[in-house]
């Protein structure tokens, strides 16, 4: 379809000047929304994984977690997803989920994808909900 | 060396791998495992998952529970963050039965939840297996796969499984509940795992006087529950059907 298209090019219409190119560049650009500000975590000074790993293959990781904990019992382990509200809860709205800003929403509200662990799971960590508490 | 003596020496290496008849290198690993472990009645440390060895139960004294007190059940509802049930359609974990022999008029109240059967009617019928049992004989819906049909709850003979109807907020991080799953009794599975051997609602009933819940390994001889299990009759709901439940009650 494509090498169709740039073949039919030269014979259509005139090609648009180079300015113009450039204008329409800059205004796609911003358009563009920038990337998404992601909160430092607030204990620990490294993650579970290094970072590329963890922004690729994160929900790997918890879904593995999630059937060795739910069946297995196994708990604590180094993917689970009470370890990553423990440390990336907002310092702000003590929640990943809360706030556009907050860690998860953050991300996903940009990649548009939606997601639906925090319908069942708390967005706090145990901590500030024992805070509330008192 | 003669061809005897060297066969004899292949013989002799052999033993030594299989290290003595009858014992294989599995069992000296899994008898390493029970004693790091801390296994058996002590719960599984963290990390190590549930006990095969295991079977948790319950075991209640209808004698002692009182009519009106409702301390196990409030203590579920806060434990597994239930909140306070208004509608009829709201999640219960317990219920309080109250009987009333017709004959001879002894009422006795009873605190039913999921029996955690060794043959569970609900595991059977669910068409995701959503409904299942845990190595340590805890019978636990996994919401990630639970669809909703609601097919155990129409299985279970004790009418133990609630469904969740509406959205819900502000959840327990130890207890992740949601709409649309079927939810029961878990036997407070996220303090077993962390090696606790008390439920809330058996620790709330010894609060508040009764003692009437005992809580327990019934597969450890030397455990509280099954000495009791031995010396006191005691009695399975609707035995009849053998699905051999891991409540048992005394005194009905």
């Amino acid at each position: 379809m494509r090498s169709m298209a740039r073949r039919r090019r030269p014979g259509g219409a005139p090609r648009s000047p180079g300015w113009l190119a450039l204008l329409a560049c800059l205004a796609v650009s911003t358009t563009l929304p920038a990337a998404p500000p992601v909160e430092r975590a607030l204990k620990g000074e490294r993650c579970v994984e290094d970072t590329a790993t963890m922004r690729r293959d994160h929900m790997r990781f918890l879904e593995h977690q999630r059937d060795a904990t739910v069946h297995g019992g196994i708990r604590g382990a180094r993917h689970s997803l009470k370890g990553c509200i423990d440390c990336h809860a907002s310092a702000r709205t003590g929640s990943v989920a809360q706030a556009p800003t907050d860690f998860c929403i953050s991300c996903h509200a940009y990649a548009a994808v939606k997601l639906d662990c925090f319908d069942c799971h708390s967005t706090r960590p145990a901590r500030a909900l024992a805070g509330v508490a008192k | 060396m003669s061809r005897r003596a060297v066969l004899g020496a292949a013989v002799a290496a052999l033993a030594g791998v299989a290290l003595a008849p009858g014992i294989r290198l599995i069992e000296v690993a899994r008898a390493a495992d029970g004693a790091d472990g801390a296994g058996g009645a002590a719960g599984p440390a963290a990390g190590k998952g549930a006990d095969p060895k295991v079977r948790w139960g319950l075991l209640i004294d209808t004698t002692r529970c009182a009519e009106g007190c409702t301390a196990c059940v409030d203590a579920c509802n806060a434990e597994n963050g239930l909140g306070t049930p208004s509608r009829p359609t709201d999640a219960r974990w317990i219920r309080k039965v109250e009987i009333r022999e017709l004959r001879t008029g002894r009422q006795a109240s009873v605190p039913v939840m999921c029996q955690h059967c060794a043959e569970p009617p609900c595991v059977d019928v669910c068409p995701t297996g959503a409904s299942f049992k845990r190595a340590d004989g805890i019978v636990l819906v996994d919401r990630h796969s639970c669809i909703g049909c609601r097919y155990c709850m129409m299985a279970c003979p004790y009418k133990a499984r609630s469904f969740v109807h509406e959205p819900l907020h502000d959840q327990k991080p130890d207890v992740p509940r949601g709409k649309g799953c079927v939810e029961s009794c878990t036997l407070c599975v996220h303090r077993i795992d962390r090696g606790e051997k008390l439920t809330a609602c058996a620790e709330a009933c010894s609060a508040a006087g009764h003692g009437a819940i005992l809580f327990g390994d019934l597969n450890d001889p030397g455990s509280e529950i099954s000495r009791r299990v031995r010396e006191v009759r005691s009695r399975q709901l609707r035995a009849d059907l053998n699905l051999d439940p891991g409540v048992r009650y005394e005194g009905l």
